[in-house]
């Protein structure tokens, strides 16, 4: 056993495996924070919706679009000066998260626009119907209405960011992507490389079936 | 209660000007059920929709129990929406909300009662439909009548003095129809609720109705009593309606009586006449003789009404339609 894993710092590990988790929470919650806004935005402003805004929503959308294509890879490099300012560092967990959250922000974003989509106008109608203000509809209808497939998007973002931190290192994140690539890869330790894939691979599964069963839970169709 | 001062509306589709509503005219009275009735794009919903203003008129004046909704600002059109109730056709309930809370939505949304007040108010309307063992499920649980009977109790949260049915019970069988209409009824009697309905089913106006407007193209080609415009219908639309709901015979439209002998009329029957032995003491009293060539008895919302196709002879029929029409019926001549 010892023998097999025999290039393994367990405590490294550990420590990598720790840094990948707040890199994710970290990252997680300002994706959601901002992220939710931006996709009820875009959701509201889209066309035949109740504030159809053709130019704002082609802006919006063209701003997403941007970011989406832009290569995680590039944006980390590109964002090094942004989050120099934002966070004093470029360096570690608090480096890494500016991009982290860059990156996956539109993403969300889009996904939550079509969570929103899939609600049913009539339910719109009918809270409009019952003299519902706009700031009501979203937070007693629409979002409500959209729980289970706003939970199924956070879960996919989640996921994309487990796989981004993992190119975080590249600039100096750490994380568990950040030992596969140094010690792993460029050192050759296969032992290393299986132990953090095998990590992360668990992660994956863990954050996939929590979220599943949170949709199920929220799901009442 | 609702006034239409020549409302109009129409959209800008591709650049092209759809008009939905030509300009209408159109009178609401307190506690009426008044029936729109029309084929889909006939423009029965827009006219619906734009009494609480979920479509903007293009222009015209709509006045509700005194209040002119045109002219409403956001708050104030926000505040009377409060105070008019909808249901629909595919229900619009909230799948992530239960029963009870979706029936307490109007009230948090208006956020006038407390939180207890609510809660007893949400108990005596699920008690009115009938849902008071179902307040704890989701709208997935329940069949399509419970389902419509959930967005009644809804409607009624906030004690509204309109309702507005949108097909509301074009999804459900024939005999959750039934419960459904009696049950608007049964408010429309014991609430005074004025109640605006559109459908497609003649049958539905004729259950509940008292007044009826037929709607072709964006016109209401034809309004008036339930049974008016039942027994007699005068627009081809409104024809073409009230046949459908004959299924087999038509006597009313366009009979060929070239092999029958005799003055052919048409009798209709409203209420006590109905079932008065008239056409017995008319027959023998005057000495004509009849036979007959099509009829229906059937209800219209509360009343009895039958209408008979019959050819006369005997020499006497114009005393026989006389005395006909002095016992209340109407009485139509179709070929002298």
């Amino acid at each position: 056993m010892s023998e097999l894993l025999i290039n393994i710092d367990w405590y490294e590990i550990w420590q990598a495996t720790l840094d990948t988790l707040l890199m994710l929470g970290g990252s997680l919650l300002f994706t959601v924070i901002l992220g939710l806004p931006v996709g009820v935005l875009l959701f509201l402003v889209g066309p035949r919706q109740m504030f159809e805004h053709r130019a704002l929503y082609a802006m919006l959308s063209f701003v997403v679009n941007v970011l989406r294509s832009l290569p995680f890879i590039i944006l980390l490099i590109v964002m090094i000066p942004i989050t120099v300012v934002m966070t004093g560092t470029s360096l570690g967990v608090a480096g890494a998260i500016p991009p982290l959250v860059v990156g996956t922000t539109p993403f969300f974003a889009r996904l939550v626009e079509t969570a929103l989509r899939e609600v049913d106008r009539g339910i719109i109608e009918a809270t409009q119907a019952m003299g519902a203000s706009t700031r009501q509809i979203i937070f007693n209808a629409l979002l409500p209405e959209a729980r289970p497939g706003i939970i199924a998007a956070t879960t996919v973002t989640a996921i994309t960011l487990v796989s981004y931190t993992a190119m975080a290192g590249v600039v100096g994140a750490g994380g568990l992507g950040d030992l596969a690539i140094r010690f792993g890869y460029q050192r050759f330790q296969t032992d290393v490389m299986v132990v953090t894939v095998v990590l992360l691979l668990l992660l994956v599964q863990v954050l996939q079936s929590v979220g599943d069963r949170l949709v199920l839970r929220f799901s009442r169709k | 209660m609702i006034e239409f001062h020549d409302v109009h509306k129409a959209y800008a589709v591709n650049g092209q000007n759809i008009v939905a509503l030509q300009p209408t005219n159109l009178q609401v009275q307190p506690g009426e059920i008044f029936g729109l009735i029309g084929h889909s794009g006939a423009g029965k919903s827009t006219l619906l929709r734009l009494i609480n203003r979920l479509e903007e008129p293009s222009g015209g004046r709509i006045v509700v129990d005194g209040v002119d909704v045109t002219a409403l600002d956001a708050q104030g059109l926000r505040r009377f929406r409060q105070r008019v109730g909808m249901i629909f056709q595919h229900f619009n309930l909230l799948a992530s909300k239960t029963v009870a809370n979706n029936v307490a939505m109007p009230l948090k949304l208006a956020g006038e009662l407390s939180k207890a007040q609510i809660k007893q108010r949400v108990i005596e309307l699920l008690a009115r439909v009938g849902l008071s063992e179902h307040a704890d499920k989701y709208p997935a649980q329940l069949s399509g009548g419970q389902k419509q009977r959930v967005g009644i109790a809804r409607a009624l949260a906030t004690d509204p003095k309109i309702l507005l049915c949108d097909e509301a019970t074009s999804a459900l069988d024939p005999q959750t129809t039934g419960q459904v209409l009696q049950l608007l009824a049964e408010i429309n009697r014991e609430l005074g609720l004025t109640i605006v309905l559109i459908t497609h089913e003649m049958d539905v106006i004729r259950r509940v109705c008292d007044r009826v407007g037929v709607m072709d193209a964006g016109v209401i080609v034809e309004q008036g009593s339930v049974s008016d415009v039942f027994l007699h219908p005068q627009h081809p639309t409104t024809q073409r309606f009230v046949q459908e709901t004959e299924q087999d015979s038509d006597l009313s439209i366009d009979e060929n009586y070239q092999q029958i002998s005799g003055r052919i009329v048409r009798l209709t029957f409203v209420g006590e006449a109905t079932y008065a032995p008239l056409l017995g003491q008319v027959a023998r009293d005057t000495g004509v003789d009849y036979s007959i060539l099509a009829g229906r008895i059937g209800r219209i919302k509360d009343q009895a009404c039958g209408q008979l196709t019959l050819a006369l002879t005997g020499g006497k029929e114009l005393l026989a339609e006389q005395q006909l029409r002095a016992a209340g019926v109407h009485v139509e001549v179709l070929r002298p």
